[in-house]
């Protein structure tokens, strides 16, 4: 004796948040339906266990039906199979493309290949994650990756308008696919204590400053025109070299720091005695990155060359404030320096960059 | 050559990969109407193509109009091999012929293959001309409307119910030839659709004509069937209500009658006015009539209870079921012979005096007598020619006959809430009819042929009815006018119309609690919808009774012969259960009663579902006793006693839940211990009912007699428990099978129309009990889970649970549900409009319908300030749509005057429905819309109305049959996977079809069939739906109000209690 058949279909298609939750979590069937007898569902409604088993298949399957169109969300908004009202359609949608902070770090900057796929079973051990989940949000990262890849356009806007996206989880998929076109280092042990919040905010800023779109140079409509980083600028980059090679010049511009910094922090003497090594980190990361190799690096050497160093001497996050404005700014007083284009994109970005980076 | 049909493919969108290798299609179309094709060209290397294509002309009979579908098939061109389908669209014309529904199709409708569902889906345009032919409706029935609503459709009115048609038309099962071997699923698939869509269209016509016949323009209650026979053949039949209705104009003909034009009540008057002595004096030719019809119900007529008289027979040994009280009426009084020849005489002229309302208009219902149900177990046989379907037609004549003499036997002269149904196992079929046997009023009614003399003759009465049903409905009560014999229609309906000494079956009689005049039955069972104007006490509640047989397997007579013997049985203990739990609940009225008995190769099943009331005119019902056989045992007594107990405090929580208070009778139920039973009037085993003589009937209703369960053996252990074991609907929940709930009046504007179908397997070997407890757990269950699915929309009403059962193969119960949940407000703010409280939504629509069409009327004049001087309401359309009308209106022999009256009332009522003057630009706009980026929303709805909305216009009717077949079970999810997205699929087609029509709703929504079949170790299934419903555009009300605001204050006086909606 058994149920053979069993479903429900109505006209408005009816979907449980809570049980879309489990079902994005990647619970089975049963895990869901114990989760929520917990939850005390039954109690509240005078429902037995088997009311309950029969609800979440149904709309486990209702899901399941649904999954498809979520992989191209504008088309649930024309679709004539479910009568979802629209914002159903949008909490559907943004519940499927939301992710794991634990996720996404351990694929940050990972190619978003077959390979990586693969390796998502001990991703899922590591992160207590379920695998059926960690598939999910490695498919959306990789079709989103797909889809923007051969759109023309701001990066950003594409996403949202592509996936119907709010504006924050499509700037959260904008770092995503950036980081992994340029495939940036963030797994290092090193690299640990950031958050995916961090490396979000720092891909911003690169985006928006340093990739082909952000300076305007083309008119808007060049493809990858904000996931490569603008070779032209990295090739200028290298001139910046001139600020730790020219020896005057890295004297005087340590001079000027000094003197702008005496007497407003507590680690003067400190920053005083390491800043020309401080400087050739900033310059070297600056000249080497026309390599694709060492912008892969580019996070890690940020924290060996730079960040590691201070926090070793004890700098708090106001002398560090203090400290980069200052060194930015003083390079521009210098006499024969005259990159100063370069100097102010180049420093702006790994300002703040470092600045959100710069925590326990 | 009366008609041009014209077809356009737009454009095409999310079509399937077709070409695997370039992952894109090359997509071109064939559109198909007759014999005659066109196809558009190949649009290469696209899922969304662009054909844009010219105009296709299809010129063609109205005669194949009615019967083809038009079919549009969409495929993939390739240059090497034969083409691939993608899929097909059938598109019913039929909406477009009549001037009165949509005019044109237009929107984005899903391509749907019977092996991969919807794939896509494709924008097309559709118009029809009609050439001004008036002889055109000679050949054929264009222009009759169809609607599956049992009641007369919201924004018509009756002016004429002519009564019964059917039709049945059979053929070769496709799936059942011999070609079926060799060609594929897919093909046999669409040869079996595109049959049934010829054959429903044939029906239709053929119906249509009948009508035409009769003289009426309409079809109300439209129910049409399958009969999957296999080997021995297909049969669509179907059956309805001819009607003469007349579009409600919502603005009165200001310009072309001057002296109407004043913003009184006579404006509402119908269109016939002016066939009337003038509209002060429509009100005095109609007190003798009235006088007449009523004063038969004199004190000297008696009451009765109802009846659920059954009849089995087989096709061997027909027999003649209740004949013995035929003769009842015309015992009668000569004020009663008078009312018979009146009404009898119409009704007698027709064969069947049947109707498949359920719902009437006011004063059209008179008395009700009982259910009549018949039963009949044929064996089938090849149908070898299918233009003589004389076999089934004889069947269905033998069992119409028996209801009609069941009617008499009870003094009625008319069955209401008609309908038929079959259960086929294998090659047996029991063939089933049921309906309410009732006296109706003649207003409605004409006798003799439509001569034109006749009809003259006649006129006033029509004027008549119209304008009386008027002062009804908008004084809710005929006492108002003054005449002393009138009843009133809150209690009217429940006195008897048989004879009180000549009771056709053992019944109970006292004098209505309402207007202590009249005799009525302590139990009444009907088929109907509760009328609006009944006066309940308290909330209803869905009954079911349920059943299980076991029976042998056998073949042929023998066989037939077994199930024949078993039928009594089951109705019988169907019957018990019903009224077992009808008292158990403390109600005494059942409504909407539908038994459904379906056969199997080893059983019966026998489900059914009613809603019961507490009918204020009819006696309290008494208390449940149980009685042991043999009370000398103590420990036994005490088993007794608990179990009175127990019985006891559920009939208390019950009466507390449905708010169950007469004010008499509950001091009498808690103060009196329910008395001895009466063992002489024991019938069979366990159940047992007590019956005074009929002499013995007084006034004080002080005996309260109790409802008797003798526990004698095992089984009514059994029963009680099982009575005991019917969960009660969880808190904030109401369920009823019927339209209305009463005393639910303030719905939201939250509807949600649902399905669910459940399979349940048994394991072999099971005892009677045994089945049975899993029979009642399964819809129980079921019932649970719809419950929990629903439990946001609390406080809601789960209305027209519509339960069906049936045995798909050996050990398989299947049963489908399909109902609609309304919110509503839980404070009854309409709680001090008592008086009118008990009159339930349908009377506040109506009513509204009135208040409208008054609001309406003086939002013109005050928009235009010289009415009589600027008749802008003939607009372009007009004189085609006048053309359209003649015909029908032509038969009714009205002056060319009225003609284009109405037709100028019709014009306008579009134009203040909306900004745009006519009802072309105003679909053709609305098409525009859904052609947009986000779909549009289309409500569904198995009732005939949609809570705060007004319907404006009717489209047409859905009747659509789709079959999905797959042999990829698994990968598709399974049986549940695949028949949820066939189910969710068959949604999706309704609603593009109805958008499609410019519409966005369906009422009378009903899934008739739901045939499923699987064969999981082919890792196969196969399924088929037919669904049917009335497309129609509705508007809020509150959208309504907008307009005329101004007016609604005017009129207040009129419009009280009908906002609740």
């Amino acid at each position: 004796m058994s149920v053979e058949l069993d479903v429900f279909v109505g006209n408005t298609t009816i979907m449980d948040k809570e049980v879309y939750q489990l079902w994005l979590n990647g619970y089975t069937v049963n895990d869901a339906v114990k989760v929520r007898i917990e939850g005390g569902v039954m109690e509240e409604c005078e429902a037995s266990a088997e009311v309950l088993l029969s609800d979440t298949m149904d709309q486990y399957r209702t899901f399941q039906m649904c999954e498809r169109l979520l992989h191209h969300p504008a088309k649930l908004a024309n679709q004539l199979l479910f009568q979802i009202p629209p914002d159903r359609q949008a909490m559907l949608i943004e519940r499927y493309y939301a992710f794991d902070d634990s996720f996404v770090r351990e694929v940050l900057g990972k190619k978003l290949s077959k390979g990586t796929k693969k390796d998502l079973d001990d991703v899922s051990t590591k992160t207590g994650i379920t695998l059926k989940s960690c598939r999910r949000q490695f498919d959306n990262f990789k079709r989103v990756f797909k889809v923007v890849e051969e759109l023309k356009g701001p990066l950003v806007e594409n996403i949202r308008q592509h996936f119907l996206l709010p504006d924050q989880l499509a700037r959260d998929y904008a770092a995503i696919v950036f980081f992994a076109n340029n495939r940036f280092e963030t797994g290092k042990k090193k690299l640990q204590y950031l958050t995916f919040q961090d490396f979000a905010f720092c891909a911003g800023q690169l985006i928006n400053n340093w990739t082909l779109g952000a300076v305007g140079k083309t008119n808007n409509m060049m493809e990858d025109m904000d996931v490569d980083l603008d070779k032209e600028f990295l090739q200028d980059l290298k001139d910046l070299k001139i600020l730790i090679t020219d020896k005057d010049l890295l004297d005087q511009h340590k001079s000027l720091v000094c003197n702008a910094l005496r007497g407003k922090t507590n680690v003067f003497n400190e920053m005083e005695a390491n800043f020309k090594n401080l400087s050739r980190g900033l310059v070297n990361i600056a000249a080497k990155l026309i390599n694709a190799k060492d912008v892969r690096d580019f996070f890690i050497d940020l924290v060996e060359k730079f960040i590691e160093p201070c926090r070793s001497d004890k700098w708090t996050s106001i002398d560090m404030n203090l400290y980069l404005t200052h060194y930015t700014n003083s390079a521009h007083i210098l006499d024969t320096f005259k990159h100063h284009a370069v100097w102010t994109r180049y420093m702006g970005v790994i300002k703040s960059c470092i600045l959100r980076m710069y925590h326990d | 050559m009366p008609g041009r049909l014209k077809a356009k493919i737009v454009a095409g969108r999310h079509l399937p990969v077709m070409d695997r290798a370039s992952d894109l299609t090359d997509a071109f179309v064939e559109v198909k109407f007759g014999n005659t094709t066109f196809k558009t060209d190949v649009y290469p290397k696209s899922l969304n193509p662009q054909w844009n294509s010219e105009w296709f002309k299809f010129e063609v009979d109205d005669e194949d109009l009615q019967d083809e579908p038009l079919q549009i098939t969409v495929l993939d061109h390739d240059t090497y091999s034969a083409n691939d389908a993608i899929g097909k669209v059938y598109i019913d014309i039929d909406p477009l012929l009549c001037s009165e529904a949509a005019t044109v199709i237009s929107g984005w409708l899903p391509i749907y293959d019977t092996i991969h569902g919807i794939r896509g889906e494709i924008n097309v345009l559709v118009k029809v001309d009609l050439f001004n032919d008036l002889n055109r409706f000679r050949q054929s029935s264009c222009g009759v409307k169809f609607f599956c609503t049992t009641s007369i459709p919201r924004c018509y009115r009756a002016i004429m119910v002519h009564g019964f048609v059917e039709e049945l038309v059979v053929n070769e099962d496709p799936e059942y030839q011999w070609i079926d071997r060799i060609r594929t699923p897919r093909a046999s698939n669409e040869a079996r659709q595109r049959l049934i869509f010829l054959m429903s269209g044939e029906l239709q016509r053929k119906i249509g004509l009948k009508v035409l016949e009769m003289g009426g323009n309409a079809v109300v209650g439209y129910l049409q069937c399958f009969d999957l026979e296999g080997e021995s053949g297909l049969v669509v039949r179907a059956i309805g209500t001819a009607c003469t209705l007349e579009k409600i104009s919502t603005f009165p003909a200001t310009a072309t009658h001057p002296n109407n034009s004043s913003p009184s009540k006579d404006m509402k008057e119908p269109g016939f006015g002016e066939e009337a002595p003038g509209v002060p004096l429509s009100s005095g030719p109609p007190t003798p009539l009235r006088a007449q019809t009523f004063s038969s119900f004199s004190p000297s007529k008696s009451y009765s209870r109802q009846s659920s008289s059954s009849d089995t027979e087989l096709s061997l040994t027909p027999k003649t079921g209740m004949g013995s009280g035929g003769s009842a009426g015309k015992e009668a009084g000569p004020l009663k012979a008078l009312l018979k020849q009146q009404t009898q005489s119409a009704l007698e002229q027709r064969e069947y005096p049947f109707f498949t309302l359920t719902i009437f208009p006011p004063g059209f219902l008179l008395h009700v007598g009982g259910v009549v149900s018949a039963r009949s177990v044929k064996l089938l046989d090849r149908i070898h020619n299918p233009d003589e379907p004389e076999t089934r037609d004889a069947w269905w004549e033998e069992i119409r006959q028996e209801i009609k003499s069941h009617a008499k036997a009870l003094g009625c002269h008319a069955v209401v809430g008609y309908s038929e149904s079959t259960s086929i196992c294998e090659e047996v079929c029991i063939l089933s009819a049921s309906g309410t046997a009732a006296i109706l009023s003649s207003r409605f009614m004409q006798d003799g042929p439509l001569d034109t003399e006749h009809r003259l003759s006649q006129q006033p009465l029509c004027v008549f009815s119209a304008g009386s049903e008027r002062v009804e409905g908008d004084m809710g009560s005929s006492a108002s006018l003054g005449f002393e014999e009138v009843v009133s229609p809150g209690c009217g309906f429940c006195h008897i119309p048989y004879d009180e000494l000549n009771i056709p079956f053992p019944a109970q009689l006292t004098y209505c609690y309402c207007c202590r005049r009249y005799k009525v039955p302590d139990v009444l069972f009907t088929t109907i919808d509760l009328p609006t104007e009944a006066n309940v006490t308290g909330k209803g509640c869905l009954i079911q009774a349920r059943l299980c047989r076991t029976k042998k397997k056998a073949q042929g007579e023998g066989n037939a012969m077994a199930i024949s013997n078993l039928l009594p049985f089951l109705e019988y203990e169907l019957h018990t259960q019903l009224m077992n739990k009808l008292k158990l609940r403390g109600m005494n009225a059942l409504f909407g009663l539908r038994i459904q008995i379906s056969v199997g190769e080893t059983m019966l099943l026998g489900l059914a579902s009613a809603t019961g009331v507490y009918l204020t005119a009819l006696p309290s019902p008494g208390g449940i006793q149980i009685a042991g056989k043999t009370p000398s045992d103590i420990t036994y007594e005490q088993h007794i006693s608990n179990m009175q107990k127990k019985i006891n405090d559920t009939i208390t929580k019950n009466k507390e839940q449905y708010e169950i208070n007469p004010p008499e009778v509950v001091e009498e139920i808690i103060g009196s211990p329910i008395p001895e039973p009466r063992q002489r009037s024991r019938l069979f085993r366990s159940h047992s009912e007590s019956s005074d003589e009929v002499s013995e009937i007084d006034l004080s209703h002080g005996k309260k007699d109790a409802f008797v369960l003798e526990i004698d053996d095992t089984d009514a252990v059994e029963d009680i428990h099982a009575l005991l074991t019917d969960s009660p609907t969880p808190a904030g929940f109401y369920s009823c099978n019927t339209e209305i709930m009463p005393g639910i009046q303030n719905w939201t504007s939250a509807i949600q129309m649902f399905t669910s179908v459940r399979v349940f397997r048994l394991n072999a070997n099971l005892t009677n009990q045994g089945l049975n407890k899993i029979f009642s757990d399964l819809c129980e269950n079921l019932l649970k889970s719809l419950y929990f699915k629903l439990r946001s929309m609390v406080p809601c009403c789960l209305c027209h649970l519509n339960f069906t059962v049936a045995i798909p193969e050996d050990e398989l119960i299947q049963v489908a549900v399909t109902a609609v949940a309304m919110s509503f407000d839980k404070e009854q703010t309409l709680e001090n409009g008592k008086r009118s409280g008990e009159k339930t939504l349908i009377k506040a629509i109506t009513e509204n319908d009135e208040q409208l069409q008054f609001n309406l009327e003086l939002n013109a004049e005050s928009s235009s300030p010289n009415p009589l001087g600027s008749p802008k309401a003939p607009s372009v359309d007009y004189s085609s749509f006048a053309d359209r009308c003649s015909s029908w209106i032509e038969q009714l022999k009205l002056k060319a005057h009225t003609i284009r009256r109405g037709s100028v009332k019709t014009t306008s009522s579009m134009e203040k429905a909306s900004p745009l003057p006519e009802g072309r630009s105003r679909s053709l706009r609305s098409n525009r819309s859904y052609s947009g980026s986000s779909v549009a929303v289309v409500k569904m709805t198995p009732l005939s109305f949609i809570p705060g909305a007004k319907i404006i216009k009717y489209l047409g009717i859905i009747n659509m049959f789709f079959i999905r077949e797959t042999s990829s079970l698994r990968e598709e999810g399974g049986v549940s996977g695949f028949l949820h997205t066939f189910i969710a699929e068959v949604f999706a087609m309704v609603r593009a079809h109805v958008a499609a029509l410019g519409g966005n709703a369906v009422v009378s929504y009903s899934m008739k069939e739901c045939v499923f079949m699987e064969n999981p170790n082919k890792n196969q299934a196969q399924c088929l739906i037919n669904v049917s419903g009335d497309a129609v555009i509705f508007v809020r009300e509150s959208e309504l109000e907008l307009t005329s605001v101004q007016p609604q204050s005017a009129t207040t006086q009129t419009s009280n209690g009908g906002e609740g909606t």
